[in-house]
């Protein structure tokens, strides 16, 4: 009888605490409300299939339990019913995955006008870049990186001296506009993952992946890394902060291009090797 | 359609196996330790997945302790952290529920189920144990390599597996762990190809395939998936370890470790993850198969019930293990392969929900109009049921592409597979225990013990798993050693960690009284007899309890299915395999 109690509790515990317990996701961000909508739908059909399977054993194990005397029936198979229930597991399943696979298909989909950003990750730090003036992000090469060039940018692409670059910092995105994340990582896997955002994508050493999406609440939102990374994982945080347009603008201007970055590395080394020479 | 139960029927010819001669043991040492008897291989098999599961429950505990109390523990650092959360994760996936259902359950099962002496192939039979300890030895000593065993997260992901940012992954760690698993699959592959030959050649006279027990299908069919599985996993560690030692660059691209150049280009890390799912997927479903056949056989025998549509239930385990090879991308939505796979994978993976619900359907339809007897082997399948139908429908959110890109690399994911392939599996695993042990040792296990060790793990670990998907859907990402403080992380979310950990404690424990159980019954138990549970099927039979080498007298006549329970007009409420029966007592007498 315990059984009979618990498998009751259970499914009934399990319910309110779906509906009253204070851990639930963190308010979007981004235009991905499509997927918490469709997460909605999964939770109710799988919710109403799991307390009905648990509900209907409680009452078998109530009502057939053994008691002296008892029998139990005898019915091999039941094709009426068993193709009853196949229809209709088919019918749910079918109700989950169509409006998944309509949202995945906006999800792979990105918008014509969207700007692209680019974000890189290394142990254990965040770096990004934007393109500058042209527009176009530059060609990049993980050969190529070295310590004053630590995206790896190619000096000899026009479209790549204008980009700007951003190591370590924070990333700013302006607020209704579609933006093309695109991802690459100089060493191991990781993951650009803003809870808010609902959307995130591994980065891969040797290939540049993506995602879309537009920002649709300003403020500042912390970047998590999703995918093992070696013991800094936990650590690798970052921040990206929605801007209104103006606020963009002015941050935008405040921002370094790769030629800058690049003349003032070149003007460091000059004034070390002319410091270094008295000493010779 | 072939007639699933009772009769004299033309199939008796393809079944029939001439008796066999087997090696008889000399000494103590070759009955005993080098055996080549399939039921002693069996219980090597269990002992040594079992010793090894104590390890990686105990590193659950290690684990929980600094996710409950970050920091409040000096010795478990980050590295340590890692190393803990990926040796568990192996040690339970490979070493324990694929070693104890397929090395233990299947060597004590088939044989005897089927009306078989032993094994085809006895002798490589005996050399799969050997290699499958030395297997485990080998992971086991990678705890005193120097560096100590790899932390590359159970999924040995490269490059992070091979470079110095992941514990072990420039020392012996991470070799220990690719030839551990190498040896493994050896290991496997001579037992593996010993029960597939087994169930097709082996069968006493009358057990037509359409009359194997359901556990015989489950075990057939996910070894069957192993031998094709495997050979994936194989492949990519013996590539990743070339990748280590030679330098070669398999799954290296170019990569700038630290500020420092690596002499690596043009691999693919993307690759290594193809050929770790197409493995890993099926995986899921060979440690999944065997514990659906099981349990189908503890609820019909404990209901007094035959399974409800038995030939649905075959093919739902055929038709899984075969989809689960064309699923296993589904595990990879945001490791940036091509997106638009995720339309092929989502699909697969949601069509596979229906077999499965099938299953479950039918196993609690067999409870309908049954004779329910609460037996501890009928409790433990009752709460697989619980928690593989809540496992089973969390997979439904991370199947489903979109909804599983918030979801991928959280909480919600760990909680996932934990309930469906950690709790489900292992509480059949203990309902098997309390059903066959008596078979084993020939004594009951202790009532009393085994109700204390019910209630706090089935409740324990459903308050454990049920609660860690919300920390996931509120963001919390997985393999954190810690979160810190962090905005979208409400406080009491902390609380909830807390009581994850303490309830981690309590199961953890009752696992001590289960083992106590084990080990005192085999002489305090009650004397169990030929057939406690008044089962139907064939190791119920055998003339001797425990069965001696070779099990039967004379080899046994299969006459009709393993589920003729409460048959109307028969005597009793079950009829034995073995037994000839009026030909009255037939389904169509039935209905």
């Amino acid at each position: 009888m315990a059984v009979v109690v618990i498998l009751v509790l259970l499914a009934a515990g399990s319910v309110l605490f779906h509906l009253l317990s204070p851990w639930w996701w963190t308010p979007i961000a981004s235009n991905w409300n499509y997927i918490d909508n469709t997460l909605i739908i999964t939770f109710w059909i799988t919710g109403v299939v799991f307390v009905a399977v648990v509900l209907f054993m409680a009452y078998c194990v109530l009502r057939f339990r053994h008691r002296p005397g008892n029998r139990a029936a005898y019915e091999p198979e039941n094709k009426k019913l068993e193709s009853w229930l196949a229809a209709g597991t088919t019918l749910g399943v079918a109700a989950m995955l169509t409006p998944g696979l309509f949202v995945w298909h906006q999800f792979v989909t990105v918008p014509a006008g969207a700007s692209e950003v680019e974000v890189v990750g290394q142990q254990w730090l965040w770096s990004y870049r934007l393109p500058g003036v042209d527009g176009k992000l530059g060609t990049s090469e993980t050969r190529d990186i070295s310590p004053e060039n630590s995206l790896g940018l190619n000096r000899n692409d026009a479209a790549a001296l204008d980009d700007i670059v951003i190591e370590g910092g924070e990333l700013h995105l302006e607020i209704g506009k579609p933006v093309k994340v695109l991802l690459r990582s100089v060493d191991v896997l990781h993951d650009f993952y803003v809870p808010e955002f609902r959307a995130k994508m591994d980065m891969v050493p040797g290939m540049v992946t993506y995602f879309w999406m537009t920002p649709t609440r300003t403020g500042t939102f912390e970047v998590l890394c999703a995918e093992l990374c070696g013991v800094g994982h936990p650590q690798m945080r970052g921040t990206v902060v929605v801007d209104s347009e103006a606020d963009y603008q002015t941050w935008l201007a405040s921002q370094q291009t790769f030629s800058q970055l690049m003349a003032a590395a070149q003007t460091k080394e000059t004034a070390q090797a002319e410091n270094a020479a008295p000493a010779r | 359609m072939v007639d699933i139960r009772s009769g004299t029927d033309g199939a008796l010819e393809h079944a029939e196996v001439e008796d066999v001669e087997l090696y008889h043991p000399h000494s103590w040492w070759t009955r005993y330790v080098f055996s080549q008897d399939a039921k002693i291989i069996a219980v090597q098999y269990a002992s040594t997945a079992i010793a090894i599961g104590m390890v990686a429950l105990v590193l659950s505990w290690l684990m929980r302790l600094q996710l409950g109390y970050p920091g409040a523990f000096a010795f478990i650092d980050a590295e340590r952290y890692y190393q803990f959360i990926t040796m568990h994760g192996m040690i339970m996936v490979i070493y324990l529920l694929t070693a104890l259902f397929l090395g233990g359950f299947g060597n004590y099962l088939i044989p005897l189920m089927l009306g078989a002496r032993d094994m085809v192939f006895p002798y490589a039979n005996m050399l799969s144990y050997w290699i499958y300890l030395l297997a485990v030895l080998v992971l086991a000593a990678s705890f005193f390599a120097p560096g100590g065993p790899t932390g590359a997260g159970w999924t040995l992901y490269p490059p992070q597996a091979v470079l110095s940012g992941t514990p072990g992954g420039k020392d012996w760690g991470i070799l220990l762990m690719l030839s551990s698993l190498i040896l493994f699959i050896i290991g496997f592959t001579m037992g593996g190809l010993n029960y597939v030959v087994t169930v097709l050649q082996g069968r006493a006279r009358g057990m037509t395939l359409m009359r194997m027990p359901l556990t015989i299908w489950g075990i057939f069919t996910a070894t069957v998936m192993a031998l094709l599985a495997f050979p994936a996993l194989f492949v990519a560690c013996v590539m990743m370890m070339f990748d280590r030692v030679l330098g070669t660059s398999f799954f290296m691209p170019a990569i700038v470790e630290m500020g420092e150049q690596l002499q690596h280009g043009g691999g693919s890390p993307i690759l290594f993850q193809h050929l770790f799912w197409f493995f890993g997927h099926p995986e899921v479903y060979i440690v999944a198969l065997p514990a659906f056949g099981i349990v189908s056989d503890l609820i019909s025998t404990h209901a007094r019930k035959n399974i409800f549509g038995y030939r649905m239930m075959v093919w739902a385990i055929v038709i899984i293990g075969a989809l689960s090879f064309v699923v296993w991308a589904h595990h990879m939505y945001v490791s940036g392969m091509n997106p638009y796979f995720g339309f092929f994978f989502a699909t697969t993976t949601l069509i596979i929900a229906v077999p499965t619900a099938l299953k479950v359907y039918n196993w609690v339809l067999t409870l309908w109009r049954g004779d329910i007897h609460l037996t501890l082997p009928m409790l433990f399948a009752l709460a697989f049921i619980v928690t593989f139908v809540n496992g089973g429908l969390t997979g439904l959110f991370l199947g489903n592409v979109v909804v599983d890109v918030p979801l991928s690399d959280t909480m919600f994911v760990v909680a996932h597979f934990h309930m469906v392939m950690g709790v489900a599996p292992i509480l059949v695993i203990f309902g098997a225990i309390y059903h066959w042990y008596p078979k084993v040792t020939g004594r009951m296990l202790n009532e009393a013990m085994g109700q204390l060790h019910f209630w706090i793990t089935f409740v324990g670990a459903y308050l454990i798993f049920f609660p860690m998907h919300y920390l996931g859907l509120i963001g919390v990402p997985r393999r954190y050693y810690e979160m810190g403080e962090t905005a979208f992380m409400p406080a009491s979310a902390h609380t909830l960690n807390e009581f994850i950990t303490i309830a981690a404690l309590i199961v953890g424990a009752a696992q001590i009284v289960f083992l106590f159980n084990l080990v005192w019954c085999i002489r305090h138990g009650r004397d169990a007899g030929g057939n406690p549970w008044r089962a139907t099927t064939l190791e119920w039979q055998t003339p001797e309890t425990p069965p001696r080498h070779g099990n039967w007298k004379e080899l046994p006549v299969v006459y009709r299915w393993a589920y003729d329970y409460s048959v109307p007009g028969a005597p009793e409420d079950f009829i034995p395999q073995n037994q000839p029966g009026p030909d009255n007592l037939t389904r169509e007498a039935a209905t």
